[in-house]
């Protein structure tokens, strides 16, 4: 269980280098200040040691904490808005510390920031020098190896007549051989009573140790710059419908900085059929959705059409972009006529699912056609099941009893004016409500096929059954749509490459055995007397056994003579 | 019902889990009774030690010399291969009923697994039984090494609370798995994850020891000092016969940069796997933070290792504080937090 020592005061040329208060260096000598170039090079000195490095880590650690506890703005939108409305008082103050988005805070920001500094700081004076440490010779053999760690000791009698000076010359040679062979790289250090063979071996690990912390800086810049390049858009897309992909396609899109929203690839994609399974009624884990696939035909501008797929954890790759299924749900088919028996609204509505059984909520709105805009906003179930309170709830995810139900609103949308409006919202602030709770008319309830007066005389609304002919109760009666999300991130394969070569860094830093061994021969008569010992660099629990080892395959070596013997 | 038999199977498993719980509560027994006998030795070899030196007038240097035979004696039986170590009737114990038990944690594991048709990590409740059924292979394949019985009644005991707490409250039926769960990165992603938790749990133990064996160590020399032969308050005296606490601080290291590897490795396949299902590699989700946090705080730690006045005990503790992250992240985290990683499976 050894560790390293430092042998003597100063830096020896294959020696890694490592900040003046690294555990393994020299006590640190405190200086003078000298000046201001002094004082900049104290700075320095301090912002790439290892205690600073060590407390920007720690620092690091705590500041990533809060934003597990907090909302984030990036990653959760509306649990932002909700603590805003269920903390009035105390979100603004958090707000202005930044806590909402925590990592892009100034605060945690200049935490990595100066991390990074330090880190360059530390690894660029560090390659230089391992790059020199590379080509250098091992260092000297010891005067005294009886103080180094798992020495020993053996002494070998010679045959009667040979050549002491001779075996000696052997042995180490030998000795320089098995140590090359070994992975060492290995001189010879003769002196007039002594021979000797100095080995140095783990290079690598320092090398892997730089590689491992360069790269931290190539995962920091990949995700940095590839962010620039980076896009993601939402869309939806109602079976039977085409997303082309232009800015007038996207419901929503996050340009980085550099992405020219006008280049985007030209492909179209198609939703020809969503599938999903649900589990069996009444079955473990009832009404569970799963195996989702939305599959679409897809065509790049001037090739023919293909047929691909988008499923959970298998995003589909077009053109650079990958394309996400995030969400589904029903998009009945509403057509509404006015009075005269004219079509002035004939869609599918994409309807929100708000439970795991699906219960959506939708609105339908008709600015033209009929003598006021009429706004319609309801449920749609489907398989529809009373709640105890007298309203409609989803009891299972699939079209078994698929209803309708629409209150209906006449006045201002409230979208002539340009204010932009969601979709999936109606305001019925200036609107007056003709059905639903509290009109005295009850809502609107329509299963697929069926057709309802609009009260007030307005005229008649559908909810049309899209189900094919040799359907099976109401199987397919109700459209279907995907929403998809659309990403193109030009960073995250560099981020992979360098994760990667993070870790194969690290594993070659910690594993990698640095050390150095040593053989010395010296000729005593008719004895050679030969020592072996070991030094550490870093943590090296095998270096006591590995001497042990080695010493003894040399020692094994010697005895056999180097022509091969005929028995 | 047409699931009886995966039902059944499945109560099986849930016996075979009690079982096995019953079984290391009688290792930890065992392990604590050799805890509380190696103090008893200890002490009488002291005493007979210290009457002997003190005949010869030299108890002062005795204290310490002492110490430091005890500590090449410990460090041996450390590394000593399993034939050639002591006799430690009650450790021997501990570790047959270890074992013992692991195999029926192990039958806990395979029927789960095969009562749900898949890997048996897929919520909460699998999780845990995997990832104490892991702690307790560690700790097993290790002993082949290190003579780590000295470690034995915190293995037991960690896993007997753990797997009781999973046994009491994250149990939960088998229903198929959600979507974004069936993925090859669910097998890799939390398998290695849990050998990660494994490790560092080894290693927290270690450098819990290693802080105890220093106190120690600074009583006795202060003790010696002040030439109070028999010394000062030692702590328990099962810590005279456990390896010095720079020897227990490098086995603490040496687990916790394998457990650093496989850390990296689960925050890397988790980034792929985020990258397939969720659209993006990072997002800092609660858990994504999390997991974030304990893999800086260990990189401290093998810093802290590296940095003059920080090896030693200050490094132990940063040990200590990244394995608790590492529990706080798979409990409260799991439970409290709310994040796009909800698969636990509760309610
Ligand atoms: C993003 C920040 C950093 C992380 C995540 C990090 C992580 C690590 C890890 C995991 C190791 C162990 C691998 C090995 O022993 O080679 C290590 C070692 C090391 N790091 Fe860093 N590091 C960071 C920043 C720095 C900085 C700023 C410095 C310069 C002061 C530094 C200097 C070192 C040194 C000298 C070692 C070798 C320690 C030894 O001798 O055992 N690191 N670092």
């Amino acid at each position: 269980m050894s560790r390293s020592l430092s042998d003597g005061p100063g830096l020896d040329a294959s020696e890694p280098m490592r900040p003046a208060d690294h555990a393994d260096s020299a006590a640190e000598v405190s200086q003078p200040a000298l000046g201001f170039v002094g004082w900049l090079r104290w700075g320095w000195r301090q912002l790439t040691s290892m205690r600073t490095a060590l407390v920007l880590l720690l620092l690091l650690a705590i500041a990533a904490v809060p934003g597990s506890l907090v909302p984030q703005r990036s990653a959760d939108p509306n649990g932002v808005t909700q603590y805003f409305a269920d903390n009035p008082d105390l979100a603004p103050i958090l707000d202005n510390l930044s806590l909402f988005d925590v990592y892009t805070s100034p605060w945690f920001s200049a935490i990595y920031i100066l991390l990074f500094v330090s880190l360059i700081g530390c690894v660029i004076p560090r390659t230089k020098h391992h790059w020199k440490a590379l080509r250098a010779k091992p260092p000297r053999t010891p005067a005294r190896l009886s103080r180094l760690d798992g020495h020993r000791c053996e002494v070998v009698e010679l045959a009667p007549g040979t050549d002491a000076s001779a075996a000696a010359e052997s042995a180490v040679e030998r000795a320089r051989e098995q140590l090359k062979r070994a992975g060492y790289r290995v001189e010879r250090y003769d002196s007039a009573s002594a021979l000797s063979v100095s080995g140095e071996r783990g290079y690598l690990k320092e090398t892997g140790n730089l590689v491992f912390h360069a790269a931290l800086v190539g995962v920091l810049l990949s995700v940095g710059v590839g962010g620039g390049f980076t896009y993601t858009g939402q869309t939806v897309i109602i079976e039977g419908r085409t997303f082309v992909n232009s800015m007038l396609d996207y419901t929503s899109f996050n340009p980085g900085r550099f992405v020219d929203e006008n280049a985007l690839s030209p492909y179209s994609l198609t939703l020809d059929r969503f599938d999903v399974t649900y589990q069996p009624y009444g079955s473990q884990g009832s009404g569970q959705a799963g195996d989702f696939v939305a599959n679409l035909t897809t065509q790049r501008a001037g090739e023919e059409p293909q047929s691909g797929e988008v499923r959970v954890n298998h995003p589909l790759e077009m053109a650079g972009d990958r394309i996400y299924l995030m969400g589904n749900g029903y998009a009945p088919t509403i057509t509404i006529r006015n009075a005269d028996d004219e079509v002035v609204f004939s869609e599918s509505v994409p309807f929100l699912p708000q439970d795991t059984n699906m219960t959506s909520l939708g609105v339908v709105k008709v600015p033209d056609g009929l003598s006021e805009q009429m706004g319609l906003v309801g449920f749609f179930y489907p398989t529809q099941a009373p709640l105890d309170s007298g309203a409609f709830t989803s009891a299972y995810p699939d079209l078994v009893l698929p209803v309708l139900s629409l209150d209906v609103y006449v006045g201002d949308l409230g979208i002539d004016d340009g204010t932009p409006r969601s979709v999936y919202t109606l305001d019925p602030s200036g609107m007056e409500k003709l059905a639903g709770r509290g009109t005295g008319v009850a809502s609107l309830e329509l299963a697929p096929g069926d057709t309802a007066e609009l009260p007030g005389g307005y005229g008649s609304i559908t909810f049309e059954n899209e189900a094919s002919d040799s359907a099976d109760g109401y199987e397919g009666s109700v459209k279907r749509y995907v929403s998809l999300s659309i990403h193109r991130d030009a960073g995250a394969a560099w981020v992979l490459v360098f994760a990667v070569l993070a870790t194969a860094g690290l594993l070659a830093a910690l594993f990698v055995p640095r050390r150095r061994m040593w053989v010395k021969v010296t000729p005593q008569g008719h004895t050679l007397r030969i020592e072996y010992a070991g030094l550490a660099r870093g943590e090296d629990p095998t270096l006591e056994g590995a001497v042990a080892q080695f010493a003894q395959r040399h020692g094994e070596s010697l005895q056999t003579p180097p022509t091969p013997r005929v028995d | 019902m047409p699931e009886t038999t995966a039902l059944s199977l499945d109560s099986v498993s849930v016996l075979l889990v009690w079982t096995a719980i019953a079984v290391y509560a009688l290792a930890f027994v065992a392990y604590a009774v050799d805890l509380a006998r190696r103090g008893a030795v200890a002490v009488d070899a002291k005493d007979a030690q210290v009457r002997e030196l003190a005949a010869v007038g030299a108890a002062r240097e005795g204290a310490v010399a002492q110490l430091q035979a005890q500590e090449r004696a410990s460090e041996a039986a450390l590394n000593a291969p399993p034939s050639q170590r002591p006799r430690l009737v009650w450790a021997r114990i501990g570790t047959s009923l270890t074992v013992l038990g692991f195999l029926f944690h192990l039958g806990a594991d395979i029927t789960r697994g095969v009562a749900a048709g898949r890997v048996p990590w897929s919520n909460m409740y699998e999780f845990a039984l995997t990832g104490t059924l892991l702690i307790v292979a560690v700790y097993l394949g290790v002993l082949f090494r290190y003579d780590l019985r000295f470690l034995g009644t915190f293995i037991t005991g960690l896993v007997v609370v753990l797997l009781g707490g999973t046994a009491i409250w994250f149990y939960t039926d088998i229903v198929p798995l959600m979507d974004p769960l069936k993925s090859v990165w669910l097998v890799i992603h939390v398998f290695v994850a849990s050998l990660a938790t494994a490790l560092f749990a080894l290693a927290f133990g270690l450098s819990v020891l290693q802080l105890m064996q220093a106190r120690r160590e600074r009583r006795v020399a202060a003790a010696a000092v002040a030439s109070d032969a028999d010394g000062a308050k030692q702590g328990p005296g099962f810590l005279r016969t456990l390896p010095s606490a720079d020897a227990l601080e490098s086995l603490a290291y040496r687990f916790a940069i394998l457990g650093f590897i496989f850390w990296t490795f689960t925050l890397i396949a988790g980034s792929i796997w985020a990258n397939d299902a969720w659209g993006r590699y990072w997002g800092f989700d609660t858990k994504e933070v999390w997991t974030f946090v304990i893999w800086v705080l260990y990189a401290g730690y093998i810093h802290a290792r590296a940095t003059r006045g920080w090896r030693g005990s200050r490094s132990a503790w940063l040990s200590i504080i990244g394995f608790t992250a590492v529990i706080f992240n798979f409990t409260i985290v799991n439970m409290f937090f709310k994040g796009l990683h909800a698969y636990s499976g509760l309610s």
